[in-house]
C-alpha cells in the first residue's frame, strides 16, 4: 500500500509539474473563451448590420404585411418598373428586391413571388418573408371566402399537455430537454475524459518501457501495482485539471463579459429576439417555470452518485486498457491497432446514447447497451436522467464492477510481460499468450 | 547456512520456447558469483525470477533459509542490463523515489543519498535532469540506486557497460567494497577479464541448461591440460624438438622473449611430473621459461559452450 501511494504521488506530481500540462491547463481556457468570444462578438456585429429590402408591390395587397424590425427596413417601391426596381435597389446596395405580380386571383399572386438578390438570401430571412406573405394572403383569402376573420383568432384553441408520471412526479416535454442535457454533458464528459486521460496513461506506460526504467521499477514493486498507482496518479492530475478548467473558465466568462460587454448569450441572437417577445407571453412564463420544474424533478441525489459510481467504474475499466496498450507496444505508432477495438465501444456508446436514448429511453437497444460493461457507463449516465430503476443501476454497475476487475487482472497479466518485451510489435495471439506465462 | 542464494531445479517456459531447463545454483554467503552464458542463454530470466519478476514453473529459490517472499525484494538490490531512468526527472528526485520504492524512509534515504553522491563526487547533480547527463553519469546514479538500501544480495547485469574504464574500476572498487562490507554478488557478464578479476564462483548457462558450475579455481584445474610453456636455450634447437617430441605432445608456442630460444608447448600425460620436464630440461640448455598454461575464463567459457 505504501508503495501505490508513492507511485500515485509520483505519477500525480510529474503530470502536475510538466510543463506542457501546465500550459494546456492555462491556455485552454483562455483560448476555448477567446474563440467563444470572437464568435459572439463577430455575430453580433452581423445582427447589428441593418438591411433594406425593397417590396415591388404591384397587387397593392400584400405591402401592409411588412413591418421594420431592428435589423431590417423595407422600402416600398410605389408606380416602377421591375427593370427599374432592381436598378434602383443595385444602386443603393440594398439586400433585395422582393417583386409581387398583380393577378386577380389570390392563389395566383402567391404563386408569382419573386426576391432578386445579389448573393443568395440567407435562409432565415426567407423562410420569415415566406410566413409574413403566406400570413397576409390566408387571411385575405379567408376575407375573400367571407369568413370572418376575428372569429377565427378568437376560437384558436393552444393546448399543453401536462405530463405526471404514476407516482405523482410532474413533468412536461422541457423535461426531456433538460433531461437530455444533463444526460449528454455527462455521458460526453465521460467520454473526453476517457480519451484524454487514457492516453496519458498509454503514453506514460511507453515512456517507461523506452527509458528502460521499468526493469528498475518492478524489481521494486507488482506491476500490478504500478499500473494502479498510474492510472489513479494520472486521473487524480486529470481532475485537478478539469477543475481549474472549470474555474479558470468561469472566471474568464465573467471578466470578458464584463470587459468588453459581450453578451455571451447574443451568440444566439435569433434566439433571443423570439425569447424577448416570448417574455410579455404568460404561455412562456409557464415554459420557464417548467424548465425550472424540471431541474427540481431531475433524480439529483441518485443522479450524482451514479455519475460519481458509473464515472470512476467506466474510466477505470477503459484505463486499465489503455495501460495494457501501453505495455504491449513499444512506441506510439504501433498503438493505433490496438487503440481501435477500444474506441469502438466507446464511440458506439456515444451514438446510441445520442441517437437511442433520446428517442426512446427504455427501449430495448438504450437497455441493453446500458448493461453492457464497455458501453454502459456512457449509455447508462445518459439514461438515468429519464429515471431508471435503481435494481437495474446496481445490476449494470455490478456488471461493471465485476468486467473490472476482470479486465484489471488481463491487463495486468499483458502489462506484466509486456513492460518486459522489446523490439517486436505484438500480435493478438501473442497477447492472448502472455496471459498464460 | 553457507549459502545465502539457493535456486533448486528452477525450470521456465515462455509458451513453447523453454528459458531455463531444472537449473540449480548455489551462491556462497559473502562471494562473488558468475553467471555467465551466451546471449539468450537464460540468465536475465533467471536473475528475473530471483528478483520475483517472473515466477518459475517449477523449482525453488532460497534466499538466507527462507523460500522466496515479496519481503525479501528489500533484501536484494538489482542492476539490469536494460536500464534507464526517467529522462524529464530531476536526479535527487529520482533517486529518493527509487529508493523510498525500496522501503527507506523520506530522511533515511536522503542522507544515504548525500552519503553516497558526495563519495562517487556526483553531490553536484542533484538537481539536473537526466537528459543532461551523459549515459556514464545516469550509470552511476543507477549504481547508487542498487546499493542504496544495503541490500544481502546484490545482482548485476552488465555492471561496466558503458562506463569509461576510469568508471568502470570505480565501480569495480566498490563493488570489492561491498563485499567486503558482507554483500554477496551475483554479477552476470561476457567480459571475462572482469569475471577473472572479480569472481570466485561461476556458473554456466546454454541454452537454458547448466553445464558447469563451481569454484573458478576449481573449474580451471577441471580445465587444465598439463601444459607447459616451455623457453630454452640450447645450441641445437632441432635435436632438442625431436628428443621431446618422442617423449610429449609437442607444439609450437610464441611469447614475448628475447628471441633466440626454442618456444614449446609441452604437453605432459597424467603420470608425468613437472620436474622431471624441468631437471630434463636444465640439462639440454638454459631454460629462461617455464610456465604452467592455466585455462582463462574465456577459454573455459568457448570450450564448454562449442563442446555442448
Amino acid at each position: 500500500m505504501n508503495h501505490l501511494s508513492l507511485i500515485i504521488e509520483r505519477e500525480y506530481l510529474t503530470k502536475v509539474k510538466n510543463k506542457s500540462f501546465i500550459v494546456m491547463t492555462i491556455l485552454s481556457p483562455i483560448i476555448m473563451i477567446a474563440l467563444i468570444a470572437i464568435v459572439a462578438y463577430l455575430s453580433q456585429i452581423n445582427n447589428n448590420k441593418e438591411r433594406t429590402i425593397s417590396i415591388l408591390d404591384e397587387s397593392g395587397i400584400l405591402k401592409s404585411s411588412f413591418t421594420d424590425t431592428k435589423s431590417i427596413k423595407y422600402r416600398i417601391i410605389e408606380n416602377s418598373s421591375l427593370e427599374d426596381a432592381k436598378k434602383l435597389v443595385e444602386e443603393n446596395e440594398e439586400y433585395g428586391l422582393l417583386h409581387i405580380e398583380n393577378f386577380k386571383d389570390i392563389n395566383q399572386v402567391g404563386e408569382h413571388i419573386k426576391f432578386y438578390s445579389e448573393d443568395s438570401p440567407s435562409l432565415t430571412l426567407m423562410s420569415d418573408l415566406e410566413s409574413k406573405l403566406e400570413k397576409q394572403l390566408t387571411d385575405l383569402k379567408l376575407e375573400f371566402e367571407g369568413v370572418d376573420i376575428e372569429k377565427i383568432k378568437a376560437s384558436r384553441m393552444r393546448v399543453n399537455i401536462a405530463q405526471e408520471s404514476f407516482i405523482g412526479e410532474r413533468t412536461s416535454k422541457i423535461d426531456s430537454v433538460v433531461k437530455l442535457i444533463f444526460g449528454g454533458l455527462a455521458g460526453y464528459l465521460l467520454f473526453m475524459f476517457i480519451i484524454i486521460y487514457g492516453n496519458m496513461i498509454m503514453r506514460s506506460v511507453i515512456e517507461e518501457k523506452t527509458s528502460r526504467i521499468i526493469e528498475i521499477i518492478i524489481s521494486s514493486v507488482k506491476p500490478i501495482q504500478l499500473m494502479l498507482g498510474k492510472i489513479i496518479g494520472t486521473s487524480l492530475a486529470g481532475i485537478t485539471q478539469f477543475v481549474i478548467w472549470i474555474i479558470l473558465g468561469g472566471i474568464l466568462m465573467t471578466l470578458v463579459s464584463f470587459v468588453f460587454g459581450i453578451d455571451f448569450a447574443q451568440s444566439q441572437s435569433g434566439q433571443q429576439e423570439i425569447i424577448n417577445q416570448a417574455m410579455q407571453n404568460p404561455d412562456v412564463n409557464m415554459e420557464i417555470q417548467n424548465v425550472m420544474n424540471a431541474f427540481y424533478n431531475l433524480p439529483i441525489t441518485n443522479l450524482i452518485i451514479a455519475f460519481i459510481l458509473f464515472f470512476i467504474g467506466g474510466y477505470l475499466l477503459y484505463s486499465s486498457l489503455y495501460a495494457a496498450i501501453g505495455a504491449a507496444v513499444d512506441n506510439e505508432t504501433d498503438t493505433q491497432q490496438f487503440l481501435l477495438p477500444i474506441l469502438m465501444p466507446l464511440i458506439l456508446a456515444v451514438y446510441i446514447g445520442i441517437f437511442t436514448v433520446i428517442e426512446d429511453p427504455h427501449g430495448t437497444v438504450s437497455t441493453v447497451f446500458s448493461f453492457i460493461p464497455l458501453t454502459s457507463p456512457v449509455v447508462m449516465l445518459m439514461r438515468i436522467p429519464f429515471g431508471v430503476p435503481i435494481w437495474q443501476q446496481v445490476l449494470s454497475l455490478s456488471l461493471l464492477v465485476a468486467t473490472f476487475i476482470f479486465t484489471v487482472w488481463f491487463a495486468a497479466k499483458i502489462y506484466r510481460v509486456g513492460i518486459l518485451m522489446y523490439g517486436k510489435k505484438p500480435t493478438y495471439r501473442e497477447l492472448l499468450k502472455w496471459i498464460k506465462y | 547456512m553457507n549459502n545465502l542464494l539457493e535456486a533448486h531445479l528452477v525450470s521456465k517456459n515462455f509458451g513453447d520456447f523453454t528459458a531455463l531447463n531444472k537449473v540449480s545454483i548455489l551462491v556462497p554467503k559473502g562471494s562473488i558469483f558468475g553467471l555467465l552464458g551466451p546471449n539468450g542463454a537464460g540468465k536475465t530470466t533467471l536473475i528475473r525470477i530471483i528478483n520475483q519478476i517472473t515466477m518459475p514453473d517449477e523449482g525453488q529459490v532460497i534466499l538466507d533459509g527462507e523460500s522466496l517472499k515479496p519481503h525479501h525484494i528489500r533484501d536484494i538490490g538489482y542492476l539490469p542490463e536494460e536500464r534507464g531512468l526517467y529522462k524529464s526527472m530531476k536526479v535527487g528526485d529520482q533517486a529518493m523515489y527509487l529508493a523510498r520504492l525500496k522501503g527507506l524512509s523520506k530522511a533515511e534515504a536522503k542522507s544515504r543519498l548525500k552519503y553516497w553522491f558526495e563519495r562517487l563526487e556526483i553531490g553536484d547533480w542533484w538537481d539536473k535532469k537526466i537528459q543532461e547527463l551523459s549515459k556514464g553519469m545516469a550509470q552511476k546514479i543507477q549504481f547508487v540506486v542498487t546499493v542504496l538500501h544495503e541490500p544481502k544480495l546484490l545482482i548485476f547485469d552488465e555492471p561496466f557497460s558503458g562506463f569509461d574504464p576510469i568508471n568502470a574500476n570505480l565501480i569495480k572498487d566498490e563493488i570489492l567494497r561491498l563485499r567486503e562490507n558482507g554483500a554477496t554478488v551475483i554479477f552476470s557478464t561476457h567480459r571475462m577479464e572482469s569475471v577473472e578479476e572479480l569472481c570466485d564462483q561461476i556458473a554456466l548457462i546454454h541454452e537454458s541448461n547448466k553445464i558447469l558450475d563451481g569454484k573458478l579455481t576449481d573449474i580451471k584445474k577441471q580445465f587444465k591440460t598439463n601444459t607447459f610453456e616451455v623457453g630454452i636455450r640450447t645450441s641445437d634447437k632441432i635435436i632438442l624438438e625431436q628428443d621431446l617430441s618422442q617423449k610429449f605432445n609437442v607444439s609450437p608456442a610464441s611469447f614475448k622473449s628475447l628471441g633466440d630460444e626454442l618456444m614449446l608447448n609441452v604437453k605432459l600425460s597424467e603420470t608425468d611430473v613437472p620436474n622431471d620436464l624441468l631437471s630434463y630440461l636444465t640439462s639440454k640448455g638454459e631454460v629462461s621459461h617455464f610456465v604452467e598454461l592455466i585455462p582463462s575464463a574465456n577459454d573455459i567459457f568457448i570450450q564448454s559452450v562449442k563442446n555442448n
